[in-house]
């Protein structure tokens, strides 16, 4: 066991590096290329065994770890944002496969208009293609979660991919102390890939990939996929018991901090959950009965787990940075449908906010939790509330002035 | 049609200079970047043409060279990665009256735009596409592109990719572009009228500008001493053009095909109003 102060993107290669990957199929995205270009390092330094090649584009890229998945290899590689958007077709297709592989996705916004900053609308897209999603907070997450998802994708009771989840920049740019685990133990937690039936195998020629006539195949394969992803609720949990046993670092399906005689928590996904946990300590500071709850698992849905850490709570402000036009937040939708029939449940108050990069100021952790007890004590809940100040609008009104601005000369036949 | 005539010999001199096509943005690239003399070569041969700037449409993807629309005075559109092509068909089908200028990469424009590439040379719709070929991705700090040497080195390659490079012309060539040129932006002026040039032939126009990468790719500054005007001149023949490019070594610099394919134009149902002929009621 050493100790590094690694980046979330760092940890990441670490994560691939420790579960011995074999192949590596690549393509530069920022801002998760420093992923790729740490492994590639590795690779030809002959610290690493895998084979680690450059694609063309993210929609080879997934397809290539796929096939090699298929074929038996432990697969790793990484995307980001608009990569994860042109692999789309293809994070459907080899779901459907039920190859495990792991891909860490480094959260950033999506176009139009174009940012290289971080929100989660990228990943969350992906949230009905089949891949187990587990999101992290901090830089060790990243790797134990990488190591984690192999666990879990690779069970023969599962067999999905899945995709590790970091905040562009808040993490993949941070240095965090992260404690490396002997390769030796990772081995014992983390045996190498037996692809069982999944794998091509000498003299025994299978077709895979197939097409389908009808909705009864079709819907029979998509079901058990579904309920692949649904064991996998299990799945995770003895790999999470079984990972704490060996390294001592518990990452259950569901976090949560100070909430157990909460009246009011903060609900949220990623590295902004540290930023709510500092307020959760400021409020209760303050006298104020305040938590948090973070699901790390989003595919499978904890369902169960979160209606335990919720149960008896006055109010769940969810802060959701992501946005489904239309509607509103993505988790708010998805908390709904957990606790939606249940007795003793709290009032969902929901937030949008830290789109494209923007921070989450404490203030604004105050101003939720104010809110999100006035929602409760008022008996009606709101619709969602974008954290977005005066200041802000203030700023925008003069860009959009300055690009209003008639330039002398512009326009019309000279 | 809508190609921009060439100019009679006592045609009138220009009505525009090269600074009515730049905005007021400073351009932010690398000092040295190659890209600064392709946008000024993009702003020269806009006033050769003599075309007002809401008559063009500069269109790019990502990229370094994707910046390029903002600092022109021209109708722009910064697309998504690999896509400047895509929309710039259907821009142009649909406003078949502007002059629309396509303006990319290697890494954004042979990648995960290759396909459209291949199908824009062989659709030949009346666009002008101008890649900025440095051999590296340069936005993600220095990976291999498609035009990179296979031996050489980066972080994500150590040691080489091992994999031949992409050859634009040739593939421009043999998938029916219309006309085809290198260039380098070493030469401002020349790259201009290279562009001019491109922009008045109908159909699909291709011109690679070899524009130095100076920080991931420093060695690209020798360029300057080893490109050389192409020794023969264009020729309207593609096997010919074809046998030329089996003995190029990269550096010849002009036209080298010249076609007269008729440029693709959708059929448009008789008595349909283009949306040029619906903007002319709205005109003060």
């Amino acid at each position: 066991m050493s100790r590094r102060l690694l980046t979330g993107n760092g940890a990441a290669a670490w994560g691939a590096r420790l579960a011995e990957v074999d192949y590596v199929p690549a393509f530069p995205i920022t801002p998760q290329t420093e992923i790729v270009e740490t492994l590639a390092r590795w690779c030809d330094a002959g610290e690493m065994a895998a084979r680690l090649t450059m694609l063309e584009s993210e929609h080879s890229m997934v397809t290539a770890a796929g096939a090699a998945a298929a074929a038996g290899a432990r697969v790793f590689t990484a995307t980001s944002s608009q990569g994860l958007q042109y692999a789309m077709e293809m994070i459907f297709t080899v779901a459907g496969w039920r190859v495990p592989f792991v891909m860490v996705n480094v959260s950033r916004a999506l176009a139009s208009p174009i940012t290289l900053e971080p929100d989660h609308t990228d990943v969350l897209s992906a949230r009905d293609a089949g891949f187990l999603q587990i999101h992290c907070a901090t830089c060790q997450e990243v790797m134990d979660g990488v190591l984690i998802a192999y666990r879990v994708a690779e069970d023969a009771r599962v067999r999905l991919p899945a995709i590790v989840n970091e905040d562009g920049f808040y993490l993949s740019f941070t240095r965090e102390p992260v404690e490396l685990p002997d390769p030796g133990a990772v081995r014992r937690f983390l045996p190498a890939f037996d692809p069982g039936s999944a794998a091509f195998r000498a003299s025994h020629p299978a077709s895979r990939a197939v097409a389908v006539l009808g909705g009864a195949p079709y819907s029979y394969f998509r079901y058990e996929a579904h309920l692949a992803a649904r064991a996998a609720l299990a799945v995770y949990d003895e790999a999470a018991t079984a990972f704490a046993a060996a390294f001592g670092r518990s990452w259950p399906a569901v976090e949560r901090y100070r909430s157990d005689d909460a009246e009011v928590v903060f609900f949220m996904i990623g590295a902004f959950a540290t930023k709510a946990k500092d307020a959760v300590d400021r409020l209760r500071e303050a006298g104020e009965r305040v938590g948090l709850v973070r699901p790390r698992l989003l595919r499978p849905w904890p369902d169960a787990a979160l209606r335990e850490a919720l149960a008896g709570k006055r109010a769940v402000a969810v802060i959701d940075q992501n946005l489904s036009m239309g509607m509103g937040g993505v988790l708010a939708a998805e908390l709904a449908s957990a606790l939606h029939g249940h007795a003793g449940m709290p009032m969902i108050v929901p937030f949008v906010g830290a789109l494209g990069g923007r921070d989450i100021a404490a203030e604004e952790f105050f101003e939720i939790a104010r809110a999100a007890r006035a929602a409760a004590a008022a008996g009606v809940a709101p619709g969602p509330r974008l954290l977005y100040t005066a200041d802000e609008l203030r700023e925008v009104r003069k860009l959009q002035a300055i690009a209003h601005a008639e330039r002398p000369g512009a326009g019309g036949t000279r | 049609m809508s190609a921009v005539p060439a100019p009679a010999a006592d045609a009138p001199k220009s009505a525009h200079t090269a600074a009515d096509y730049k905005s007021d943005y400073k351009p932010i690239w690398c000092p040295g970047c190659g890209d600064y003399s392709v946008l000024s070569s993009f702003t020269k041969a806009f006033a050769i043409l003599d075309l007002a700037p809401e008559r063009i449409a500069v269109v790019s993807g990502i990229g370094c060279s994707s910046r390029i629309p903002a600092y022109t005075s021209c109708y722009g559109f910064h697309g998504v990665h690999g896509r400047s092509l895509a929309a710039a068909t259907g821009l142009k089908l649909a406003r078949p009256d502007l002059t629309v200028v396509v303006a990319s990469g290697d890494g954004d424009g042979y990648s995960i735009g290759g396909n459209h590439f291949l199908h824009a040379c062989r659709r030949n719709a009346d666009l002008t596409y101008v890649v900025m070929d440095n051999h590296v991705y340069g936005m993600t700090k220095g990976q291999p592109s498609p035009t990179t040497e296979p031996d050489w080195d980066s972080k994500l390659s150590p040691g080489g990719t091992g994999l031949r490079s992409f050859n634009p012309l040739v593939i421009a060539l043999a998938a029916g572009a219309n006309f085809v040129a290198r260039a380098f932006a070493g030469d401002p002026n020349g790259t201009a009228e290279i562009i001019a040039e491109a922009i008045r032939t109908p159909g699909f126009s291709f011109v690679e500008v070899m524009s130095p990468c100076v920080t991931f790719r420093p060695e690209q500054r020798e360029w300057k001493h080893h490109v050389r005007p192409s020794p023969v001149p264009a020729t309207d023949d593609a096997a010919k053009a074809a046998r030329r490019l089996m003995t190029d070594d990269g550096f010849n610099i002009g036209v080298l095909y010249k076609g007269d394919r008729p440029p693709y134009q959708p059929p448009m149902g008789k008595g349909r109003k283009t949306p040029a002929d619906l903007e002319r009621g709205f005109a003060i």
